[in-house]
């Protein structure tokens, strides 16, 4: 088994708080994992480190066996990983047609093209298409983000994720805000997905966590408090305790440290 | 005219809220039409008006390529540069010399002056495009005033502050008579800024274009997409900047003078004017801008004794207030446009 994904001794520092502190973990080819744990635990850090959008203060990470550690964002996603954002980002004056057009169209080696209008490129609309009815955003393509819902545009997200043909697709917080048919259907699609497609995904619904993901890891206060199979984390007791109750105070009031 | 730019430009965008390259099929073939009747209107102004006329409206199409390029950069690629006149004033001190020194042919002019422009734009942007914000806004008005120094500064090249003086009229075919008409310069002119236009526009609902448009909403996101942002921004910079220099070329035919001046920041303050009140990112709204920009300083302007400059900025504080989105802008509020497609 191939790691597609692995983490050494990541460790991310801001001034005196150590968002995520010594997390070693590894993803293997096609997995479906989740990382849980309560708000301000450094999952969007370690989220962030993987991406690339933020550099770790020491440790290492691999993409399929390459040290990316000191690669761009642009380079890694160059490299099939994609990240949904916890707060939507998207290309809010521009239809959602193109929001998604822009991930495929750099993906099939277009995005410099200055040779035919954007929507006669080959291969392209198709992949659109295809994404857009994925999410169920079929029928609002040609509207401006800025008139979809806060469901729809994270599952616009989602569409703009898949339309860059992912092998790694990471997935922040996806459900939050969707109804419960969305996320109904986003569990489906997820699970439809091609099995060499590996998914790591930061969820609080843990009954999606639950139905989607085949290992799941922990993580409190920035360390990795577990990393196991769904079952064993369902009994965890020590999880339990960092999810449910036993919390500190002070853990509430720094949700910063999740950014 | 004006009446006739206005009809184009409004049912350009109102198929769209931006002129983007997903723009709706449906609608384009009355803007065709549009287009055709106004550029045989253009043609046809030689016949109808005396040169004066002809001469303002060369200015305004040379001004008006400026404008348009800037647009590109500013609106839809969101880089507000306050220094665009600097390879407009390359290139027309390019296309002079050429045509001093070298040859009266205008194309060979117009390629000089464009390559120039890139050239320039390349050397510059290289460092440019990697800051954003207000550094992009010092740092271009920094260069665009070095270079106009430059130009005041370099004698034997440039003329200094005498200006570049003797530039002979333009031929347009070797062999050809020399255009001393009015009416056949502005046909040159004409000519060269519609496909200034067309090309900025096929530019602009590229793929390319898209991708300058992700850029000006969200350049992280593009980032994390794999896009190289700064190969993107690089790109449109020297692109506007070549299309400031053909547009440079323009109003050298036609002036048959460059001065320092016309790299001075008064041209890249009006040709953001232009823009402003066009509406950015349509890059309809800014030719409409250089014309309302340019005749309210040559002719208006020169009617109240030189307060032109003051008419224009009465002019931008009315138009910011009562058409925040420019011309471009007016049908943007239409009622019914936000229901359901």
């Amino acid at each position: 088994m191939t790691a597609v994904l692995s983490c050494t001794n990541v460790t991310k520092q801001f001034g005196s708080l150590k968002a995520v502190e010594d997390v070693t973990l590894s993803i293997e080819k096609g997995a479906r994992h989740a990382l849980i744990g309560p708000n301000g635990a450094g999952k969007s850090t370690l989220f962030n480190l993987v991406a690339g959008t933020l550099r770790p203060t020491s440790g290492a990470i691999m993409l399929d066996g390459v040290d990316v550690t000191r690669r761009s964002a642009a380079w890694r996603s160059r490299a099939g990983l994609a990240k949904t954002f916890q707060h939507s980002s998207l290309f809010l004056s521009l239809p959602v047609a193109d929001n998604v057009a822009m991930a495929a169209q750099r993906t099939s080696g277009q995005g410099m093209s200055l040779r035919r209008p954007a929507h006669r490129l080959p291969g392209v609309d198709d992949v659109v298409a295809e994404c857009l009815a994925a999410t169920g955003l079929s029928g609002r393509a040609s509207r401006p983000v800025s008139d979809l819902s806060h469901g729809e545009r994270r599952q616009l997200e989602v569409a703009v994720a898949l339309a860059t043909r992912p092998q790694l697709l990471l997935l922040d917080e996806p459900t939050a805000g969707m109804s419960a048919a969305e996320s109904g259907r986003f569990a489906e699609l997820i699970e439809s997905l091609p099995g060499d497609v590996t998914v790591l995904i930061i969820e609080h619904d843990l009954e999606v966590v639950f139905r989607l993901a085949e290992r799941i890891s922990v993580l409190h206060l920035g360390r990795l408090l577990a990393d196991d199979d769904r079952e064993s984390i369902r009994q965890n007791e020590q999880v339990q305790r960092a999810y449910l109750g036993d919390a500190r105070p002070e853990d509430l009031f720094h949700p910063a440290a999740g950014l | 005219m004006t009446s006739d730019l206005g009809t184009s430009s409004r049912t350009d965008q109102a198929a769209r809220p931006d002129t983007g390259p997903a723009r709706g099929r449906a609608g384009r073939a009355p803007r065709l039409v549009l287009a055709a009747a106004l550029l045989l209107a253009l043609v046809a102004v030689p016949f109808v008006v005396p040169s004066d006329a002809a001469n303002l409206l060369s200015r305004i199409l040379a001004f008006a390529l400026l404008a348009v390029s800037l647009d590109l950069l500013v609106g839809v690629g969101g880089m507000p540069s306050l220094g665009h006149a600097a390879p407009f004033g390359v290139g027309a001190y390019v296309a002079g010399i050429t045509a001093k020194e070298l040859t009266a042919l205008a194309p060979v002019q117009l390629v000089a002056a464009a390559v120039a422009g890139a050239v320039f734009s390349a050397l510059v942007g290289w460092l440019i495009v990697r800051v954003r914000g207000t550094y992009f806004l010092m740092l271009t008005l920094a260069v665009a005033e070095l270079a106009r120094t430059a130009a005041d500064q370099w004698d034997q090249v440039t003329g200094g502050s005498n200006g570049l003086v003797g530039i002979p009229a333009i031929q347009v075919v070797p062999g050809g008579g020399p255009l001393l008409l009015a009416g056949f310069r502005y046909w040159y002119v004409l000519a060269v800024a519609a496909l200034g236009f067309g090309l900025i526009v096929a530019i602009s609902r590229s793929a390319f274009g898209r991708s300058l448009r992700g850029i000006r909403d969200n350049e992280d996101r593009m980032a994390s997409l794999g896009y190289s942002t700064f190969r993107v921004k690089f790109t449109a910079f020297v692109l506007a900047g070549a299309f400031a220099g053909a547009a440079g070329s323009l109003w050298t035919v036609q002036s048959r003078f460059v001065s320092p001046a016309d790299l001075g920041f008064n041209v890249s303050a009006m040709a953001l004017l232009a823009v402003v009140i066009g509406g950015r990112g349509r890059l309809w709204g800014a030719i409409l801008g250089a014309a309302l920009v340019i005749f309210i300083r040559d002719e208006v302007g020169a009617q109240l004794g030189g307060r032109g400059p003051l008419l224009l900025g009465i002019t931008f504080i009315a138009v910011v207030y009562l058409l925040p989105r420019g011309f471009a802008g007016l049908r943007l509020h239409r009622p019914g446009r936000k229901d359901p497609a």
